[in-house]
């Protein structure tokens, strides 16, 4: 295949799969649409009362534009989500394009530090026990990562938090901040020592919990290529082992890991459902959970979305990366 | 390879899938006598002969597991808790199995815009984040495990629908199925009688990591408070220990049913691989 067609078949590609983003996005704002319409125990009861005179009623219905025939309503919708307005929160009587800016820092804060960690930790010993591969110190990691990976992760968060929050009193049990504690705008929050303090033990847990992945995944890749050729002609030039697997091996075996990431990412952000409920940490997840149980309907179905399109996007990241980074993948 | 005919010889030397099975074993024989096996009734609170109740004792002889804040017996829920476990965590893989075979099947064997509008659904479905959507979708419907196994089961079939479909296209080319054309076997014949067999240990495999995925799924699922709320399972269990923040002393309460989380859907891992390796040859050498 000459190169030009290479290269047009990738961007082919890549179109598909931007538009099966979409795809998947536009399929979830059409089903929680019907969801929250079309389901018998009508939602809007919980904002517009039977008890309301009916002129009332009429007129709110009339001014959430509730009173449209159902195809209006969802042109009106799609548009509203296409431009981010996702109206006021039932229970804060804030724009919840505003509340959900704040969670999604707030997430990102937590998740950030917890993805570099684990990384860290999970191509360190990934490299080291392909290194080791079938010793005693592989078996054991190997199975210690399968076990944790299969482990709950909200469990795990409880554990955490009954051994070094109730038991050893060393970090606090959840939320962001000591109560009462007062901060000038985002920025000084994060860089506070409380803030710091309380953030701890989350990335810790999830850095451990989602360092299993890469680590799984490092180990294979690295004994792929620790049995490619250019490996025997290291050993022919007489470089020491050490050298031959963390000096050239493990470059080589990164690619699987960068695609990863992106993959992982998606994976925490929907997984911050769990964690960030045990740890009442106030990011996306967790305003989810509580929008969905209070029934403010508008934060429930404007998280949903936006975790959604976060989960949507590292998978359409983790793809376009693993295209562009691997000469060996071919389109056509 | 006829996976079905060798079911031990994933087993042969493979030290950690035998104890698995043997773990596997035990936690069946639990969930079948369930009722039977629990001393107390798991909901039944229970009182001293003060007529008080017995909140958040430790292990003792009469509550191996203590009892909860509630003064019910945290043992019993156990032992009803893995059956439920086990029968969602079954139920749901044998439908994402059931799903995912036939959609594979069909894209792979008739291609075309089948095959295109098929696996264009599967991706869709794919990239649907499942504990969020579940909650939501829970939160407006009856919460009920009938649900969580529906939902479950409709988002992880993609996955088999995937490995089946990738398979079938290699199949489709082989002799023995312009054999079986030839000598007068219809579309559904081919498909059921000379394709599925030959696929249906990848679907097997893949339908037992998806018990482990759907145990814990539903576990989370529990945990957040939106299941049903009669049942007694393992998330459940948790969810009341989160919900009664005092307790996160009681460790005899919430250490045993993450503990049985974690060793069945382990087992089930494991006896995955085991498996895998024996349906992919591929994988023997790591």
């Amino acid at each position: 295949m000459s190169a030009s067609a290479q290269s047009r078949n990738i961007r082919i590609y890549f179109a598909k799969r931007v538009a099966l983003a979409f795809a998947t996005v536009f399929f979830l704002a059409t089903i929680m649409f019907a969801l929250f319409r079309l389901l018998p125990g009508d939602p809007t009861m919980t904002v517009i009362s039977e008890a309301l005179n009916p002129e009332v009623q009429a007129e709110l219905r009339q001014r959430f534009g509730l009173d449209q025939p159902m195809h209006v309503q969802y042109g009106r919708y799609i548009l509203n989500m296409l431009t981010g307005n996702f109206g006021v929160s039932f229970n804060r009587g804030i724009a919840v394009s505003e509340i959900l800016g704040e969670a999604l820092s707030h997430t990102v804060v937590l998740m950030l530090p917890s993805l570099v960690l684990a990384y860290l930790f999970g191509v360190a010993g990934g490299a080291l026990i392909a290194w080791k591969r079938n010793s005693k110190t592989d078996r054991i990691v190997s199975t210690t990562a399968m076990i944790f990976r299969s482990a709950p992760i909200f469990w795990l968060c409880i554990i955490a938090v009954a051994l070094f929050s109730i038991h050893f009193e060393i970090f606090p049990a959840g939320h962001m901040r000591t109560p009462g504690s007062d901060y000038e705008g985002l920025l000084e929050t994060y860089l506070s020592l409380d803030f710091l303090h309380h953030l701890v033990l989350p990335m810790l847990v999830m850095a451990v919990y989602y360092g299993c992945y890469p680590l799984i995944v490092m180990r294979t890749s690295m004994l792929e290529v620790l049995g490619d050729d250019f490996i025997e002609l290291c050993k022919a030039k007489g470089l020491s082992e050490a050298r031959i697997v963390f000096g050239h091996a493990l470059r080589a075996s990164l690619l699987p890991i960068a695609t990863s990431v992106s993959l992982l990412g998606a994976f925490v952000v929907a997984g911050s459902v769990l964690v960030e409920t045990v740890f009442s940490w106030p990011g996306i997840g967790r305003l989810m959970v509580q929008a969905v149980t209070d029934s403010d309907y508008p934060v429930a179905e404007a998280s949903f979305l936006l975790i959604a399109v976060l989960v949507v996007l590292g998978n359409l990241i983790s793809d376009v990366l693993y295209g562009l980074l691997d000469p060996r993948v071919r389109y056509g | 390879m006829h996976g079905w005919r060798r079911f031990w010889q994933p087993f042969s030397g493979q030290r950690l899938a035998i104890v698995s099975l043997v773990v596997l074993v035990v936690f069946v024989f639990v969930g079948v006598f369930a009722p039977w096996l629990a001393p107390h009734e798991p909901l039944e609170k229970h009182y001293n002969d003060d007529g008080r109740l017995m909140r958040l004792l430790t292990p003792t002889g009469d509550f191996w597991f203590g009892t909860t804040l509630y003064a019910r017996d945290v043992f019993s829920q156990v032992i009803i808790g893995t059956r439920s476990a086990l029968v969602v965590g079954v139920i749901t893989a044998a439908a994402m199995t059931l799903i995912g075979l036939n959609v594979g099947l069909i894209a792979g064997y008739f291609g075309g815009w089948v095959d295109s509008f098929l696996m264009r659904t599967t991706d869709v479905v794919f990239g649907v984040p499942l504990l969020p959507f579940a909650i939501v979708a829970l939160s407006l419907l009856d919460r009920s495990t009938w649900w969580i196994i529906a939902l479950m089961a409709m988002l992880f079939w993609p996955i088999t629908a995937r490995v089946v479909r990738s398979q079938v296209l290699s199949l489709r080319e082989r002799p023995f199925i312009d054999a079986a054309r030839i000598s007068g076997a219809g579309h559904l014949r081919i498909l059921y009688r000379h394709i599925a067999p030959n696929v249906m240990p990848q679907a097997f495999v893949h339908g037992v990591f998806g018990v482990a995925w759907a145990i814990t799924t539903e576990a989370s699922i529990n945990f957040l408070g939106f299941g049903d709320p009669y049942t007694v399972s393992w998330g459940t269990i948790i969810y009341d220990v989160f919900t009664s923040m005092v307790s996160f002393k009681a460790w005899w309460w919430f250490v045993p049913p993450g503990l049985c989380i974690i060793i069945v859907t382990t087992a089930f891992y494991f006896i995955g691989q085991a498996f895998e390796e024996v349906a992919n040859p591929r994988l023997r050498e790591r």
